[in-house]
């Protein structure tokens, strides 16, 4: 009888934390309900951006939920998620007006790619997605970033600011964007420090591209190299087989 | 058998006679101390190292990496700067380069560095305790937790505790303390770098002792109820005053002002003309005189266009009074001895027409209609006590009142500052980097009785300034100085005599940087003298035509005499050269036209120069470098051939790369260069 009765108890027990934590985990899921429903995910602006490890990308990532028409859908749910401690604040939300999502990405701790993955329920219940590349600066990443700025950006960067005219049209021989990894990613590091080193006639290319072996030192030079690696697009993938897969 | 009986049965089995007795007890005494050994068999690292060495089997690489593992409790021991890491008895492969490919902790091999980690250890700049050996301690996790492993995104902190110079490497540490040093921060709270010298400000908040004369107490008002309103660039932080407290620091602020002209200018003052057409071609003036090359006005776009070195002037209209504004453009160091502004001698006509202009430049929804009413004697005395609460004069020269001293509290180690000893704000993480980064944002969020103002940065700004206050460590003061860089002492130089008199006027310095001192808008001119030919020199302080067709930012018209440029001439030839050169600048350098033709085809074809400069207007394009058209009157033959080797040496930082040229070509090519003469410059007459 006695027995019974601490049998009793305790499945009462059970019973009793199994529905508080199912509770509390209700609870902690998403509070927003979508107001409607799109068929696509695009990215408006924000894509492709880099900042130092574990800092803020400058620009905020901007996303649109379009329906089937491609016209934009207001009020439908986006959530974002990223892996390696990297975050987007708010992690979800609803599309405004304009049928737009915007979020302000952090980057995690570690150099290398980050990938925020977006996500909008449809009707039918099912889930769209989309994924969005952005890369963290280590700090020879960020070194070659700042050479870059002070050295090459004139010529390689298509993209005029005020302060800054690009000289890119003025060339005969077109300097590629550093972020065009089709064409740099195939290039070994090594033939990467050449030119930079001697100038474009190291590799038989034009002599518009001066040599900064004397006026950079070996360091910087790998600091340079490290920074097109980091931010080509397509990402560049090390050589050989990776064996870390976990 | 019952319960007692049992009892009975066990107790005969264990304490059945004397060696039974003292076997149970030795047992029992025995299986405590197994407990040690037990828990340091399963401490965190073994179980690491153990993964670890699973990682690497089968890698190509495994012996090499096998060959570097040494197992058990691994400790980088530097006595001089207190460290004791014993982070490498998990982080197994910090220094495995062939590891790039694991991305996983604690696996993932350091990034390079310029410093080695025998050298240097760990938690110098990540934080986190060195000597822990269970993951949980080395880290933190829990909250409250005195050292942290520091995040990221304000690693660069950790360089800044011996790194005083900038550096490269260290965009946000850089950004950090100059902002810092922009926003006044150090004016009210005391910072002290680790070798002791006293951070300062490089803004330069404007005296408010003739403030009445420059502007009107409706301005003062709605200036303080909302700086960033008036110009979104302004530095000045909102202190989110009451309307009561506005109304009465502004009147205190008229009252203690005392006029900054014993009599009034001889000139009278322009009335500016409503007309469009005066106002477009003050317009016109104000782009011919290069003044967004300094001040910045925000377009239609609502973008700011133009530099900031001086104040924004969308809105100047509003602000200041036109009697002022006229004295203030005939010559600046009147008002204000200190400021950076040149004094342009500027003709009557010339100042009606930007008066014209910039008092056209008004905002009605920022100043408001009403007129204030006459301030009481009371209002003045509370708006008094108000400013001094405020520490006003911290930044701002006030009649009367004194700078404050450690007005606020002393952030010299705010980056080692004990959480124990923090009171966190509802909602903050218990941590120290985000207190700063909370009190930063929103100061009154501690408290409506703070002082501190609140500053609208956006969240990149912020975490520069953290990173920057995190660096100011009690540790960092008691590193060896020997591991310090210290920051460049500034230098003092100041030209003497007419000339000295004359650059103090047209404020060179503003934008010049000259033997170490000067501003870094325009280029260096330490050996101009050695560079230029004097002819061209004369002619171009006169009529400052641009080198840089693409810059936006130019040297103005200063309109000096013929007497003056040649002045100035006189001292930046003799003064201004560089000592390194062998036998004397002017050395005649001989060329034939056979060098010359070499050197155009260097110049061309070798090493394509005409990617950045402009020779032949009608093909050449570059326009990173100056425009060479005219070259050969402007620079001398032996600047040039020395360029050519290491501009570096001559201009540090220039862009030009450093070509280390063969001496044949680096002649070939200043021949050809010699030879670009361009239309003849006339030389102004010496008087």
């Amino acid at each position: 009888m006695k027995r019974t009765g601490m049998r009793a108890s305790f499945l009462v027990l059970c019973a009793a934390l199994l529905t508080v934590s199912a509770c509390t985990r209700h609870s902690g899921a998403p509070g927003v309900t979508p107001r409607a429903f799109g068929t696509a995910l695009v990215s408006v602006s924000g894509e492709k951006q880099f900042a130092g490890v574990g800092s803020q990308l400058e620009q905020p990532l901007v996303l649109q939920v379009n329906d089937a028409k491609g016209v934009a859908v207001a009020g439908a749910l986006v959530r974002l998620s990223a892996a390696g401690g990297a975050f987007a604040t708010p992690r979800e939300g609803l599309t405004g007006p304009d049928g737009q999502f915007t979020a302000t990405i952090t980057l995690g701790g570690a150099g290398g790619h980050y990938q925020i993955v977006a996500s909008s329920p449809t009707a039918s219940g099912q889930q769209i997605f989309m994924r969005v590349d952005e890369s963290a600066l280590g700090y020879q990443e960020m070194l070659g970033a700042k050479l870059n700025e002070i050295h090459c950006i004139r010529c390689h960067d298509p993209e005029s600011t005020a302060e800054r005219v690009s000289n890119m049209d003025n060339l005969t021989a077109k300097p590629h964007a550093f972020t065009d990894g089709a064409v740099l990613n195939p290039m070994s590091a090594a033939d990467l420090t050449s030119i930079i080193s001697h100038g474009g006639v190291a590799v038989n290319k034009s002599a518009e591209m001066p040599p900064y072996g004397s006026m950079l030192t070996k360091q910087e030079i790998a600091a340079l190299v490290a920074f097109l690696r980091a931010v080509a697009d397509p990402p560049y993938l090390a050589q050989g087989v990776n064996y870390a897969s976990n | 058998m019952s319960v007692r009986g049992r009892i009975a049965a066990a107790k005969a089995f264990l304490f059945g006679d004397s060696a039974r007795a003292f076997g149970t007890l030795s047992l029992a005494l025995l299986a405590p101390l197994t407990v040690v050994p037990a828990r340091d068999y399963f401490r965190d690292w073994r179980g690491i190292q153990k993964q670890y060495l699973q990682l690497i089997h089968g890698r190509n690489d495994a012996p090499a990496l096998a060959r570097h593992f040494q197992g058990g409790v691994q400790q980088i021991w530097l006595p001089e700067i207190g460290v004791v890491d014993r982070c490498t008895t998990c982080h197994v492969g910090l220094k495995e380069s062939t590891l790039t490919d694991v991305r996983t902790q604690p696996f993932r091999p350091h990034p390079p560095v310029p410093h080695s980690l025998t050298e240097f250890g760990c938690v110098l700049c990540h934080r986190g305790q060195g000597t822990a050996t269970s993951v949980a301690d080395a880290h933190n996790s829990s909250s409250s937790w005195e050292e942290p492993i520091l995040p990221a995104r304000y690693l660069e902190s950790g360089c800044g505790q011996c790194h005083i110079q900038p550096l490269t490497g260290t965009p946000k540490l850089n950004q950090g303390r100059e902002l810092l040093a922009r926003y006044g921060c150090v004016r009210c709270h005391t910072m002290r770098a680790p070798d002791g010298t006293k951070r300062t400000g490089t803004d330069e908040p404007p005296s408010l002792e003739h403030i009445a004369d420059k502007t009107s107490r409706e301005w003062i008002a709605a200036w303080l109820r909302d700086p960033q309103a008036y110009a979104g660039s302004a530095t000045m932080p909102n202190f989110q005053l009451k309307d009561d407290e506005i109304r009465d620091i502004a009147a205190f602020l008229i009252a203690q002002s005392q006029p900054y002209r014993s009599q009034k200018a001889s000139e009278p003052a322009p009335v500016p003309s409503q007309d469009d057409a005066v106002i477009q071609q003050g317009a016109s003036l104000y782009g011919e005189s290069f003044c967004a090359s300094c001040h910045a006005v925000q377009n239609a776009a609502g973008l700011l266009v133009g530099g900031n070195l001086g104040p924004e002037l969308t809105r100047v209209g509003s602000k200041v009074k036109i009697d002022w504004l006229a004295d203030w453009l005939r010559n600046p160091a009147i008002y204000d001895p200190n400021s950076a502004m040149p004094h342009y001698r500027f003709d009557a006509k010339q100042i009606g027409l930007l008066v014209t202009f910039l008092s056209s430049k008004t905002d009605s929804d920022f100043t408001g209609t009403a007129k204030a009413a006459a301030a009481e004697p009371k209002q003045i005395e509370r708006g008094r006590i108000l400013v001094i609460e405020r520490g006003c004069a911290s930044c701002h020269a006030i009649n009367g009142l004194k700078a404050p001293e450690d007005f606020a509290p002393e952030l010299t180690e705010v980056g080692s500052r004990p959480l124990s000893r923090i009171l966190f704000a509802p909602g903050v993480p218990n941590t120290l980097p985000d207190y700063i980064a909370a009190r930063i944002r929103d100061p009154r969020s501690f408290g409506d009785t703070l002082k501190m103002p609140r500053f609208s940065l956006p969240q990149p700004q912020v975490d520069a300034i953290v990173t920057a206050l995190l660096a100011q460590t009690a540790r960092a003061e008691t590193l060896p100085a020997s591991m310090r860089i210290p920051e460049r002492k500034p230098s003092d130089y100041r030209p003497a005599g007419r000339a000295g008199k004359l650059m103090d006027e047209m404020r060179c310095f503003s934008c010049h940087i000259i033997n170490g001192r000067g501003g870094t808008m325009a280029p260096e001119l330490t050996y101009e003298g050695t560079s230029v030919q004097r002819a061209w020199l004369v002619n171009f302080l006169k009529n400052p035509n641009t080198l840089r067709p693409a810059l936006i930012r130019r040297m103005p018209r200063f309109n000096v005499t013929d007497a003056e440029a040649n002045t100035l001439a006189d001292y930046i030839m003799t003064a201004w050269q560089t000592p390194d050169f062998e036998g004397d600048a002017s050395d005649d350098l001989r060329f034939t036209a056979a060098d010359v033709q070499s050197g155009r085809e260097l110049f061309y074809n070798k090493y394509a120069c005409q990617s950045c400069h402009i020779i032949d207007q009608s093909k050449d394009k570059g326009y990173v470098g100056p425009t060479l058209t005219q070259v050969g009157s402007r620079l001398t033959a032996p600047w040039i051939l020395h360029w050519l080797r290491n501009a570096q040496t001559l201009r540090p930082g220039s862009l030009e790369p450093v070509w280390n040229m063969k001496d044949a070509d680096a002649r070939s090519i200043t021949a050809f260069l010699m030879a670009q003469k361009g239309a003849p410059v006339k030389e102004a007459a010496r008087k």
